[in-house]
């Protein structure tokens, strides 16, 4: 009987095929409080390291901040949790249960991992609205996408968004015709209606006003909690507004982490920012 | 209001309407106009005409087929008129059987080409296409899944832009070497003709003529439907999204080789359609058909009448095929330069092609 | 008649007895007299008397007997109706032009064959002509004559000649002479009683590539009964087959490498205009085929002088494809910088705008183009492997152009200057490279490049209107699968790509060999989307 049901178990489909096993259990998994865990991890570009050994954790709900001079190697941070780049050495999990070195791109935004870019990229010829609509978390499959119909309560929420990014007035017009600033909004609006449990921010406020930075720094915290958020920046009034935890990325690895105050007067990161 | 996301209704889309009405005046007109207006008066239409008209309609057809890949998905395919041809070869085999006996060699199993290079027995890959519906089946199948394998290998390993164009190039132009080659059962050269009928109706005649006509006409008004009906829905955005900002759209978490995938397959297959009803009407296929000029003109219909409109390149087929009957038929010379010149001078100054012309002139109307 | 009377065996005694002595100490013994006896002899024309006639002469050791003899053997000696005496005869300007062989003066001109009539040989003395001519070869005094001479002993071997030889080679000085020796003599030992003596001579035959001694050892495996003897025998037949696969390889990878360059040579000026500048030249095939009218015309303007109108067509096409190429680049080109796709297809136009252009100013046909003499002919390494020599010349231009385009772009200002443009165009621009100008050079260099590619084509290939289609898809497929924008890569690409084909050729056929490499590609790029030797950086990816 034992080896019957052996026998049974290894011939199961999903065992003899390898495609049909599910690549993990892909319920994400905090129980241990923490979202995404990045350990000694290595990237070399042609004999430039431009991340060394670098070991970063993310609490769930954190808001976290990262600042580091040129070429610290954040966004190649950000490129390798969403899969454009993959590490020469090193692991990232997202919660206990998801190994994103296993995972392309897609597969990883479908998680619940969104990025906005350093230099924003929002789908020209496209309406503003429509630029939201494909952001949207759906089934993103070819099919399904075929017979989409937006449905009210989506409506509903791509009205939400749009006021809170403040492009109400611009929803039908083309994402190409939107200033630097607006594209920033929009990029982060596609953000949200991806609604990730993870959010990558490189440089949101880029090219804003400072009352925008105001409405920015405002958004960030209040998603913070629901949502973990990463957001890397240079401008340090912003960061100061925003953060609790801020961590200084240095030639590819971190130099300090702490409050801003901490870190600011950490005499290792003087020397980076001044001396160097 | 334009404010929506657009649900893709045909009242919005001026120049999709005005094509679909003219086709249908057309597909009613041209048969009353052959069968029942007499010879000598000057409306009539003769049968070579008609042949001609719905010939023109299948490279629309095919038009269509290739502004779907490059209008909206940015995959310049310079290898669509090798779907094309396969999809005429599929239904050119079919021809072959059913002229049976009546042959030259008169073997009632083998094509007279077979018969000619010394062979004995039917290639494995010729049988059932006795059969018409396992015919058309192979007309929708054989582009289909060829489009199928070859997208999967290029699109999973992210070829794009000029080196997808140029590797679909060379697929093309493979399929023409290894068609021209006597051993691969195609009729080598001289490629598969002398077809007697179809589905019983004599080729020849002038009702079977109409009746291809009409198909060919239906082809084209269900497969540019089926197109606006792609690009309108939520896919056709994702589409577009890809052509311009193919790895953002990975990042919102679309399978973007999938997409490309599926499209380009359907595309290939309606160029297999367009390529079965060519067939039957020009009374020919030949390896020529996979040439990679062919196939690149097709791109210069699509670019003229203006991409990522459909209905553009179905006018762009139409004018420039026009033009090549006339100006080969009055200049023979002519027709390269005419060919080439459109090519600079539209790239040039007509990025837009006709329709982009016709849109701005709306707009200022 | 005392010459009559000798006996037949008697008489080959002394022919051959003769024939060493001359071949010993060449002309020391020699009865002058013997050559006019022989050649009143051979005057006669009866078969009796012709064969003691040759051996008369051919012991006699006048110089001029060679000449005779072959006159003989190429049935070109007749007796003149008139007088009755010996001539040679050659077809001349009008009739024939007569030779006394006796004085080796002109005897004359003959206005048809009818004055004439010719002495007839039959096969046994055609075989004592080849044999005697043989043994005169060997004492020529020129070691060229010599060593064919000896091949021709090496086809048919018999105890005389294998005789004279073993005398011959105790003398020999040439060391050419005395291997080609070495070998006939061992293939005659083949025949000896003696285990030991063909065990021997096996031993010298070891990796011999003389098609007579593969037959003879083929022969010798089929019949030997020593099975010692057949043990050698087989291991110097693998030996030899061995060596002749391994010459066979070498001429695959001759022939791979000259169509290699053939690809190189087409696809290098693409390198410069798709790889370094990005541009998609889809009128490339045309600018080569360009190149190769450009030969034909210079050929046509300068008739009689085809080798100086081939060198002076290579500035030539350089300067008509690259000027072409620059109206294109400032006329076209240039408004589409940053849409590849719409590039493609504009360029693809003006193709077929030049083509028909060629169709139309010069004929739709092929053009005839002249192969100077020293493209022809072929360098024979040995009795199997020869490299003809218009492969070569195309081999060493492909390396030729290479190295120039390379250093070119290595070391002038202007390669700096393409480079720093193909880079960062803005910033080339800001810090003073008149980035207008650099485009239009180096497109310009690109197409003038696939012009002098187009001279060598036209020596290769039929030239007319569609030669650049022929060659446009191969040329990309180089380019892309080398690595864009690297030189090495498109010179490695090409010539494995070409050595590939020619592998392939044998088994698959041409047509066959030249998909699977298509289709070998088409899978390649899937692995290496970026070629063989990819761009790096961050502006690669995209
Ligand atoms: N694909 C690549 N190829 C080569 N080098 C790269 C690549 N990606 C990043 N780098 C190098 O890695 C280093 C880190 O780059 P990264 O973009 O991560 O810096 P950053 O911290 O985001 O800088 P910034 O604040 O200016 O945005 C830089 O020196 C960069 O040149
Ligand atoms: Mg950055």
């Amino acid at each position: 009987m034992k080896t019957l049901d052996t026998l049974r178990t290894t011939m199961r489909r999903d065992q003899v095929w390898d495609f049909m096993r599910p690549k993990q259990g892909l319920e994400l998994d905090m129980s241990h409080g923490t979202i995404l865990y990045l350990e000694d991890i290595s990237v070399t570009f042609d004999g430039f390291r431009a991340i060394d050994h670098l070991n970063l954790y993310i609490d769930a709900g954190e808001l976290r901040c990262i600042i580091g001079p040129n070429g610290a190697g954040k966004t190649t941070m950000m490129d390798i949790i969403t899969g454009k780049t993959r590490p020469d050495t090193g692991t990232a999990w997202f919660g206990q249960t998801i190994d994103l070195l296993r995972l392309s791109e897609p597969e990883i935004a479908s998680l619940g991992i969104g990025r906005k870019f350093q230099k924003p990229t929002v789908f020209e010829p496209l309406s503003v609205m429509e630029n939201l609509e494909l952001a949207m978390a759906a089934d993103k499959r070819v099919w399904p996408t075929l017979r989409a119909r937006l449905t009210a309560e989506q409506r509903t929420r791509i009205d939400e968004v749009l006021e809170t990014i403040g492009l109400q007035k611009h929803r039908a017009q083309r994402a190409g015709a939107l200033s630097h600033g607006q594209k920033q909004w929009l990029e982060i609006g596609m953000l949200l209606m991806q609604d990730p449990y993870l959010l990558l921010v490189d440089e949101p406020v880029a090219g804003m006003t400072h009352q925008e930075m105001d409405r920015t720094a405002e958004l960030l915290k209040s998603l913070a909690g629901k949502h973990s958020v990463v957001v890397v920046e240079h401008d340090m009034d912003f960061v100061r507004s925003i953060a609790n935890k801020v961590t200084v990325l240095h030639q590819g690895s971190v130099l300090a982490e702490g409050t801003m105050d901490e870190v600011q007067n950490d005499p290792r990161v003087i020397e980076v920012y001044l001396g160097g | 209001m334009r404010s929506d996301i657009q649900t893709g209704r045909l009242q919005l889309d001026r120049g999709g309407q005005i094509f679909l009405i003219l086709l249908a005046v057309t597909t009613l007109l041209v048969p009353i106009l052959n069968l029942a207006v007499p010879t000598d008066s000057p409306l009539h239409v003769s049968t070579f005409t008609v042949t001609l008209l719905g010939k023109y309609l299948t490279y629309a057809l095919l038009a269509v087929a290739v502004d779907l890949v490059w209008g909206y998905l940015g995959i310049l395919s310079l290898g669509h008129g090798a779907f094309f041809a396969l999809g005429g070869y599929a239904m050119g085999m079919y021809l072959m059987r059913q002229i049976g006996d009546r042959g030259v060699y008169g073997n009632p199993d083998l094509p007279d080409f077979m018969v000619f290079l010394n062979w004995h027995e039917l290639p494995w890959f010729w049988h059932g296409f006795d059969q018409f519906w396992f015919s058309a089946l192979m007309v929708v199948l054989v582009p289909g899944v060829l489009a199928f394998v070859f997208g999967w290998l290029t699109f999973r390993s992210r070829v794009t832009g000029v080196y997808l164009s140029i590797i679909t190039q060379a697929l093309t132009y493979a399929l023409m070497l290894a068609f021209f080659r006597n051993e691969m059962g195609f009729g080598g050269n001289n490629g598969l003709t002398d077809f007697k009928d179809l589905l019983g109706f004599d080729l020849q005649s002038d009702a079977t003529r109409i009746g291809l006509f009409i198909a060919s006409a239906l082809a084209l008004a269900g497969g540019y439907l089926a197109c606006r009906y792609l690009v309108n829905s939520k896919l056709g955005r994702v589409a577009v999204a890809i052509r311009d900002a193919e790895s953002r759209t990975r990042f919102i978490g679309y399978r973007v080789e999938q997409v490309k995938l599926w499209i380009f397959a359907f595309s290939a297959v309606l160029a297999g359609i367009a390529g079965a009803l060519y067939v039957p009407q020009v009374g020919i296929i030949n390896p020529g058909e996979f040439s990679p000029l062919n196939s690149i003109e097709i791109v210069v219909w699509v670019a003229i009448g203006g991409r990522a409109t459909l209905y553009g390149a179905v006018l762009g087929a139409l004018l420039v095929n026009y033009g090549k009957t006339y100006l080969t038929g009055v200049m023979p010379d002519a027709w390269l330069f005419a060919l080439g010149g459109l090519f600079v001078l539209v790239t040039l100054f007509l990025p837009q092609g006709i329709a982009g012309l016709l849109r701005r002139k709306g707009a200022a109307a | 008649m005392p010459v009559r009377c000798l006996s037949r065996t008697g008489l080959r005694a002394r022919l051959i007895a003769a024939l060493l002595l001359i071949a010993l100490m060449p002309g020391a013994f020699a009865d002058p007299g013997d050559f006019q006896q022989g050649a009143a002899l051979i005057a006669e024309n009866r078969f009796a008397n012709l064969e003691d006639g040759v051996a008369l002469v051919a012991a006699s050791g006048d110089p001029k007997a060679r000449q005779l003899l072959l006159a003989l053997q190429g049935s070109d000696l007749y007796l003149r109706k008139s007088d009755r005496t010996l001539v040679i005869a050659a077809k001349g300007a009008d009739g024939y032009d007569l030779t006394d062989p006796l004085t080796g003066e002109s005897a004359g001109t003959a206005a048809s064959k009818r004055e004439l009539k010719r002495i007839r040989i039959n096969n046994r003395l055609r075989s004592q002509l080849s044999a005697a001519i043989a043994g005169l070869d060997l004492s020529h005094q020129d070691p060229a004559v010599r060593l064919s001479g000896v091949n021709e002993m090496l086809a048919n071997l018999d105890d005389d000649g294998l005789k004279l030889l073993r005398e011959r080679i105790q003398v020999e000085t040439d060391t050419e002479v005395r291997e080609a020796m070495t070998t006939a003599i061992a293939l005659g030992d083949l025949d000896s009683a003696d285990p030991e003596v063909r065990l021997q001579s096996l031993d010298v035959l070891q990796g011999n590539l003389h098609p007579a001694v593969r037959g003879a050892i083929r022969r010798l495996i089929e019949t030997d009964a020593d099975p010692e003897v057949l043990k050698s025998a087989q291991r110097v037949q693998d030996s030899i087959e061995f060596k002749l696969e391994l010459y066979s390889l070498a001429e695959t990878l001759f022939f791979g490498l000259s169509l290699g360059s053939v690809l190189v040579l087409a696809a290098i000026g693409l390198a410069i205009t798709f790889g370094v500048m990005g541009v998609i030249n889809m009128a490339h095939g045309e600018l080569i085929m360009l190149g190769a009218y450009t030969t034909y015309l210079v050929q046509q303007l300068m008739p009689g002088h085809i080798g100086l109108a081939l060198l002076l067509a290579i500035p030539a096409a350089f300067m008509v494809s690259g000027a072409v190429g620059i109206l294109i680049e400032r006329g076209v080109i240039r408004f589409l910088y940053g849409r590849p796709l719409e590039t493609l297809l504009a360029t693809f136009g003006i193709s077929l705008i030049l083509q028909q252009l060629v169709r139309t100013l010069i004929s739709p046909q092929n053009v005839p183009v002249a192969n100077p003499d020293w493209m022809s002919g072929s360098w024979q390494i040995n009795s199997v492997l020869s490299l003809t020599m218009n492969r070569m010349v195309i081999i060493a231009f492909c390396l030729i152009v290479f190295s120039a385009l390379y250093l070119v772009m290595r070391k002038t200002a202007l390669g700096l200057q393409v480079r720093a443009v193909s880079q960062n165009r803005a910033m080339a621009r800001a810090m003073g490279v008149r980035s207008a100008r650099v485009d239009a050079l180096t497109f310009g260099l690109g197409s003038g490049i696939a012009g002098v590619a187009g001279v060598a084509l036209s020596q290769l290939t039929n030239v007319g209107p569609n030669l650049g289609q022929t060659y446009i898809i191969d040329s990309f497929m180089v380019v892309v699968f080398g690595g864009v924008g690297n030189l090495w890569g498109t010179l490695v690409a090409g010539m494995s790509l070409g050595v590939v084909n020619k592998i392939l050729e044998p088994w698959a056929g041409a047509v066959l060999a030249k998909i699977l490499v298509l289709v070998f590609i088409i899978l390649f790029i899937q692995k290496r989307p970026r070629g063989l030797f990819p761009q790096k950086g961050r502006a690669a990816e995209g």
